[in-house]
């Protein structure tokens, strides 16, 4: 409605500057100074990463207005929850932030291990914390990576996309699949560590850090780099905090808001490390913040490897996770638990639950409401993408369109995430 | 988890309180409330998981939330997300709005329902509070048909625009409502 309005109010201009000029001598009519031209940025756009659309009023190079479009890879996940039981909203939560999905999937079973009062064994805490912050690791890289592509520069892309395959290798030792990963489950992991992923996740954490210094001395004192960047796409704390902002978008304008330290889950309270913010929340400060959580990721994840306990991988809670498959052929009781949990007969308590978890984008929140069926009353997924790509508009005004792309690249917009 | 009937949860706030830090805050929140806005505002007050919870009325839901982002001793000034919810068998309270707030500066989160007639689902918008609210509310208005008074630009944000219906309403079923292997009845339910 808004788009044609502004469509309409462009004829209306062009109407009114043929009325104007009918009087006088100039019979052509060549003066398109009020004209603005319509451009569809998107859905299918290589800058976009992503489909969603854009429409944008342009003056010359300079945009007037923005309209986004969003609903492109809609797949309803929460009606689809309400009829799935817990174990099987794993998948959906994979394809919200496939960037890093492992964050999702933990994410969703802390939120469930929450409402059924399961306490977790301190190992597959940290095993959790070290696949979430491989993911945030991945996230951050694709988004920083890419960044450079749209920038021009297509070397850092391939440079760090190597380390990517590596951190896909260790999902893959860790739980057989490397971008959708389903990992874990509720209760726990669903296996242990294997020597080859210990093996491989201790290799990469030697190799990785060089690499990444060679991609910052590449990127970060560049100076045709800076010049894209710098001051580009700036929002105020203030603003930021309105947009309801949060993860690195957010610490880029100088808002410390890290739900991992602010409401420690999985043991990060066990963990030294600083929370990376910027001081004008730019395109600039974004790439930073990213880059430093890199960084800070990588002291967890040598932390938690460094203090990893023995002990279980999983809850003692044979009610909600799944037995070995070698004794459901063997022994009684776990055939019945192994029957009950498939078939989703599992005794879910009555009650709300919120739960976040710093998401590679910012708090990732499950709301989740249970009337003591086999699924969710309700279940709503606060996706950090869809809240702040609403200021994405706004951001864009008075910019180039070249800018525009560099805006959208920096705040990491996952079109899966965005849409649900 | 809190009880159900109201006297029985303010009892054990009461005991709860003096040993939790998180009933300590939201007993303070909770009086906060009852200062700011009256205590016959708010009804249904439970603390899930430790989350405070509140249920009020949609007249007075633009001015609690305008009141406690303008309150200097507890800040709530971080909307973290909005959804809203479908029961059939709650007769004339069937839609609601459920509303997350978070307070950054003493991290302390509150949650407020709100509950009307599905004949008149009519809400004030937070958008003129909120920027972040503008396509939360779109969701909520495409998924449950929830019309936000005063919304700048109210369409539909996911779904079609064309489409006729409000797919998260509990009367449209998910899957072909003539199969019959996936009713709880065959799970002990």
């Amino acid at each position: 409605m808004a788009v044609n309005d502004t469509l309409e109010g462009t004829h209306r201009i062009i109407e009114e500057a043929k009325e104007q000029q009918s009087g006088q001598l100039v019979p052509t009519l060549n003066d398109f100074s009020q004209e603005l031209t319509t451009l569809n940025l998107g859905p299918t756009h290589p800058a976009t990463h992503g489909i969603f659309q854009n429409i944008l009023q342009m003056d010359g190079e300079r945009i007037v207005s923005g309209v986004p479009t969003i609903g492109y890879i809609h797949r309803a996940f929460e009606k689809i929850a309400e009829r799935r039981p817990f174990y099987q909203i794993t998948p959906l939560t994979d394809r919200m932030n496939y960037c890093s999905s492992p964050i999702n999937n933990m994410g969703w079973h802390m939120t469930v291990e929450k409402l059924l009062g399961i306490t977790v064994p301190k190992r597959a805490q940290y095993m959790r914390v070290i696949m979430m912050e491989l993911a945030r690791i991945a996230d951050h890289l694709i988004c920083n990576s890419i960044l450079g592509v749209d920038t021009g520069a297509f070397t850092g892309f391939l440079y760090v996309f190597q380390e990517r395959e590596k951190i896909y290798e260790i999902y893959e030792e860790v739980c057989g699949s490397r971008l959708t990963t389903n990992m874990g489950r509720v209760g726990g992991m669903e296996r242990d560590f294997s020597p080859v992923a210990l093996e491989k996740l201790r290799k990469w954490l030697k190799e990785f850090p060089p690499v990444m210094k060679e991609f910052e001395a590449m990127f970060n004192r560049n100076r045709i780099f800076m010049d894209r960047v710098v001051n580009v796409g700036p929002i105020s704390a203030e603003k930021a905090l309105n947009y309801g902002f949060t993860g690195p978008n957010l610490r880029a304008a100088g808002v410390d808001y890290d739900v991992r330290v602010m409401n420690p889950y999985s043991s990060y309270e066990d963990f030294e490390f600083d929370i990376p913010v910027g001081t004008n929340g730019d395109t600039y400060d974004r790439f930073l913040v990213r880059n430093e959580e890199i960084w800070q990721s990588l002291r967890i994840i040598n932390q938690a490897l460094d203090k990893l306990p023995d002990g279980p991988f999983h809850a003692d809670a044979p009610h909600y996770y799944l037995p070995p498959k070698q004794a459901v052929y063997k022994n009684m009781e776990a055939l019945i638990y192994h029957f009950k949990i498939i078939m989703g007969e599992i005794d879910a308590p009555v009650g709300e639950v919120y739960h976040s978890v710093e998401g590679g984008n910012g708090e990732l929140g499950f709301y989740l409401i249970s009337d003591g069926g086999r699924t969710p009353y309700r279940l709503h997924f606060r996706r950090p993408c869809f809240i702040y790509y609403q200021a994405y508009s706004e951001m864009v005004v008075g910019t180039s369109l070249s800018d525009a792309i560099v805006i959208l690249s920096s705040m990491n917009v996952i079109a899966g995430e965005l849409d649900a | 988890m809190a009880d159900p009937t109201k006297e029985e949860s303010t009892a054990a706030q009461e005991t709860a309180a003096a040993l939790d830090p998180t009933a300590q805050q939201n007993a303070q929140v909770l009086a906060l409330l009852h200062s700011l806005f009256g205590e016959a505002t708010f009804t249904d007050v439970q603390e899930p998981y430790g989350l405070l919870t509140v249920t009020t009325k949609r007249e007075h839901i633009h001015g609690i939330v305008a009141g406690l982002q303008q309150d200097e001793t507890l800040k709530f000034r971080f909307l973290t997300t909005m959804c809203g919810i479908h029961y059939p068998e709650n007769l004339n309270q069937e839609l609601g709005m459920i509303y997350h707030l978070h307070s950054l500066v003493h991290n302390i989160r509150l949650r407020i329902k709100i509950f009307f007639p599905l004949a008149d689902p009519v809400v004030p918008t937070l958008t003129d509070l909120y920027a972040t609210a503008n396509w939360m509310e779109r969701e909520a208005y495409d998924f449950f048909g929830i019309i936000f008074t005063g919304h700048p630009n109210l369409r539909r944000i996911l779904n079609v625009e064309d489409m006729d219906y409000h797919p998260m309403r509990r009367q449209y079923p998910l899957e072909d409502g003539t199969r019959e292997d996936k009713t709880d009845l065959f799970f002990g339910r």
